[in-house]
């Protein structure tokens, strides 16, 4: 582990600024800023919140082509997973965020905040398996991303 | 109106977040979670950053304030019981983080990019997505519910 103080500042202050926005959000609409539960609710016909799911996504598209412009080594490209593993992976995000009611955000950053019991259990548990996936795929299997 | 502008606003906010911190990387992604292995610590501070900025706003929101500027009401989850869902959901979750290296926000963040990992991560959590909302519909109907409460018996039985 080679770590220094210096490396720790693009991720606090890129979290400070998703602390932001879930926060924004919490103060206009008083909801809870997920982004599996807004993409889920995006895919739903009768949600009530679409209009604004919807919207939350296209804002996470724009930044992207935002960052292609003004923060480029954000993405490294042609570097990653196989492709046959990403859809086996996107599957298991997809339903497996649905099915435990939210992800990195919704459980991971606006849970914990409000120490909720059912968001700690729920990051102990995905970082848990995910570190379980990638110690099985570097040092079982060989060759993660 | 104000949906869309403060939809697309707090994504981007979100989005660029995400992107400065280092979690569009799936390389990165894999690094946090390899405690195995060569360590890399640094998005633990994503979290931390986060966390600390909402926690300390939200106090400050539920305080001030009985409702928030357009919504009815703040609404939280309503439940508090840890169940088979919760762990079983995560966990699978959790698979899936480490087997591709995204997360749902940094994928969506990284469709920008128009390259194919992105794109098929995205198409393929999409359709996972999809495949719980309907076996969620099927198991709570009468399908206009909302998910969170139990589905009403039907009325006008008695006579």
């Amino acid at each position: 582990m080679n770590f220094s103080i210096h490396d720790a500042l693009a991720p606090l202050a890129g979290g400070a600024l998703i602390g932001a926005s879930v926060s924004l959000l919490y103060l206009t609409h008083g909801k809870i800023a997920g982004v599996s539960g807004f993409l889920g609710r995006a895919l739903m016909r009768r949600s009530s919140d679409r209009a604004l799911a919807l919207s939350f996504v296209v804002g996470l598209f724009l930044a992207g082509l935002a960052l292609r412009v003004v923060h480029p080594a954000a993405f490294a490209i042609g570097a990653g997973a196989p492709l046959p593993v990403l859809v086996v992976a996107g599957l298991l995000v997809g339903y497996g965020t649905r099915l435990g009611n939210g992800c990195t955000s919704g459980h991971g950053v606006c849970g914990n905040a409000r120490l909720s019991l059912r968001s700690m259990i729920a990051t102990v548990t995905f970082i848990a398996t995910g570190a379980a996936t990638v110690f099985v795929s570097r040092h079982v299997v060989g060759g993660a991303p | 109106m104000r949906d869309v502008v403060i939809g697309v606003g707090s994504g981007a906010l979100f989005g660029v977040g995400l992107g400065i911190s280092g979690m569009t990387l799936p390389s990165k992604v894999a690094g946090f979670l390899d405690f195995f292995g060569a360590w890399e610590p640094s998005l633990a501070f994503v979290m931390a950053g986060a966390v600390i900025v909402h926690a300390i706003a939200y106090r400050v929101i539920v305080r001030s304030r009985s409702e928030p500027i357009w919504g009815e009401g703040f609404r939280l989850p309503a439940r508090a019981d840890i169940d088979v869902s919760l762990v079983a959901g995560a966990a699978i979750f959790g698979v899936g983080w480490g087997l591709g290296g995204y997360c749902p926000g940094p994928a969506l963040v990284s469709l920008a990019t128009l390259g194919a990992p992105a794109l098929v991560f995205v198409l393929a959590m999409t359709a996972g997505m999809l495949v719980q909302n309907a076996q969620a519909d099927r198991a709570s109907r009468p399908p206009n519910g909302a998910s969170d409460p139990p589905p009403r018996k039907l009325e006008g039985a008695s006579t």
